[in-house]
């Protein structure tokens, strides 16, 4: 009996919830260097499991069934998604979990909200913490099934845009959940005003994804990750709660962290990123394409497997297309054929390659390449210019020189991959078709640049045959 | 108590902030998908609403039902698979065999 009493005592609650925010920080600490990431991670959990431990020591202990369903049911759905996703779809599962994290939010906003009759005997900072989460935690559920529906390819990826009614529509309904949220606070309690709150926020989250275009998804993801980071912090003041507060707010930390690192890869702002610029702008000016008339140099595995065998030193540039055509493992055979030759191999990494932070050094990872071999941009840089060979898989605008030198380019000002300074080029397309954002790019009528049109995988797979032979 | 939340709150986004800026570009995917799962912490609100017993009628249940699975979801799925992320940068002893990549 002394022991129950002393376990459900709210002081040792607050321990737990203290202890589990310290593994947060702890574990999340760890992840600064691949040796000690897995174990930080995992610490990260522990601290997780001891706070829904923590929040069930009570003395009455009530639906106790509904929770464990819930937790059966959501187990039942997480554990197969998690193991069975593949590395190369990792951008819509995360895009995936972010939403019913958002989405958590908003429904717990919403029973909070009939659970108190409207904030009626709460303090009002209870109401605006409350009402905070629920719009957030809304835009952040709709905003994120969009975008996992963009990146699996259940909608078009491209930009999808209303037009100029864009930004005036949109601030319509940031202001018409602005003021149920207002009202809200104010004492209003009829249940109508929540209901339009997160229905105005929902197609918010719709409409402010929708626009945006496939090359701008990294930003995006890192943005409504922060999103519903925040919206979980406020979730945490108004249940006064200091785990999630603290966890909630370290990850809307690394999701801003994320969301400027992201944009500024791409010399973009934010708020450009939201309006959807990138779609819009692009059309045009690939339709005055075709002006520059450069001519296009085909050339045939051979000879790009003779060419890079008596280099010195190959540069592997990926793009999204190695994540498409799954061609990971494949280059890195190439790869280990080449250092077996004696050529040294390193792999340039554009920040905002793929649709993810990051996203091409899972693949790598994935296919065992050595992690010293994976160079950030500005390391690569310098190194271009003494590279005999630049294999480019599946990349496009982070290579175009058009960011450096052509200031009506809608990328002028990007920092991009030097690849146009090695010696030669070689790009892996399906076909001659413009990139993601539908910009030409100058870099495949170079006369140093030759093109191996085909599936990427393919491509690499006969090269490596060639490799073989020599 | 607000003031002493509104501390915390503040305190931990410039430590969340200190943390992150840390961790390499390299590592920005597992990153990313491991504070997903953080933020999973949201099942908490949903389990503490159901265990105060205070939200009554089947329509909340249902909401703090879904809320729960939702919270779960984002949990274990996103520790789980930020750790098979993570597995894939260990150093690994060289495979004698090559895995995949020969199609043909």
């Amino acid at each position: 009996m002394v022991l129950a009493s002393f376990v459900t005592d709210p002081a040792f609650r607050n321990v737990l919830y203290i202890l589990s925010f310290g593994l947060f920080i702890y574990g999340l600490s760890g992840l600064t260097g691949p040796k000690t990431a897995v174990r930080g991670n995992r610490i990260a959990a522990v601290g997780m499991a001891v706070a829904v431990v923590a929040t069930l020591l009570v003395d009455d202990l009530n639906n106790a069934l509904i929770i464990l369903i819930g937790v059966i049911i959501g187990t039942a759905v997480g554990v197969p998604a998690a193991r069975q996703v593949k590395m190369t779809q990792m951008p819509q599962m995360v895009a995936l979990f972010n939403g019913v994290g958002g989405g958590a939010v908003a429904l717990i906003a919403w029973v909070e909200f009939r659970s108190t009759d409207g904030f009626t005997d709460v303090p009002t900072y209870v109401a605006i913490f409350s009402v905070f989460a629920a719009i957030v935690g809304s835009v952040s559920f709709w905003g994120s099934n969009i975008a996992f529906a963009k990146l699996q390819g259940i909608i078009d990826g491209k930009s999808v845009s209303i037009g100029p009614l864009q930004t005036p529509v949109n601030a319509l309904l940031a202001l018409i959940a602005l003021g149920c949220g207002v009202a809200i606070v104010a004492g209003q309690n009829d249940e109508y005003l929540i209901l339009t709150l997160l229905l105005a926020a929902a197609a918010l989250g719709n409409l402010l994804v929708l626009p945006i275009g496939g090359a701008d998804m990294p930003v995006v993801i890192s943005l409504l990750n922060a999103f519903t980071g925040l919206s979980a912090a406020a979730t945490g003041v108004a249940l006064d709660n200091t785990s999630l507060i603290v966890a909630g707010m370290i990850v809307g930390a690394s999701g801003t962290l994320l969301t400027q690192q992201m944009a500024r890869a791409m010399n973009r702002t934010i708020t450009s990123v939201v309006a959807g610029g990138f779609g819009g702008t692009v059309e045009a000016i690939a339709g005055a394409e075709g002006a520059d008339g450069g001519t296009v140099r085909s050339t045939s595995a051979s000879d790009v497997a003779i060419q890079m065998a008596y280099a010195r030193q190959v540069v592997v540039v990926p793009g999204y297309g190695m994540a498409v055509s799954q061609a990971q493992h494949a280059v890195r055979e190439m790869a280990k054929l080449l250092e077996g030759k004696g050529v040294e191999v390193k792999y340039a990494i554009h920040p905002v390659a793929g649709r993810m932070p990051g996203h091409m050094n899972v693949l790598l990872a994935e296919a065992d390449v050595p992690y010293e071999q994976l160079k950030e941009m500005d390391d690569i840089n310098g190194e271009f210019a003494r590279t005999d060979v630049s294999i480019v898989i599946g990349a496009n605008d982070v290579t175009n020189p058009d960011a450096r030198t052509k200031p009506d380019s809608p990328i002028y000002g990007m920092p991009i991959l030097n690849v146009d300074e090695s010696q030669s080029v070689i790009v892996l397309k399906r076909s001659m078709s413009s990139g993601y954002a539908g910009i030409e790019n100058p870099l495949f009528f170079n006369p140093k640049t030759s093109m191996l049109f085909g599936d990427a995988k393919q491509s690499i797979a006969d090269v490596t045959e060639e490799l073989k032979a020599l | 108590m607000l003031i002493t939340n509104l501390s915390i709150l503040v305190l931990a986004g410039f430590v969340g902030y200190a943390v992150i800026s840390k961790v390499p570009n390299t590592l920005h995917t597992p990153l990313m998908s491991g504070t997903n799962a953080i933020h999973g912490i949201v099942v908490l609100g949903g389990i503490i609403l159901l265990v105060e017993g205070d939200a009554e009628g089947i329509l909340n249940d249902v909401l703090l039902l879904v809320a729960v699975v939702f919270g779960t979801i984002n949990v274990v799925g996103g520790f789980l698979v930020t750790d098979r992320m993570l597995d894939m940068f260990k150093q690994k002893p060289e495979p004698a065999a090559l895995p995949e990549g020969e199609s043909s």
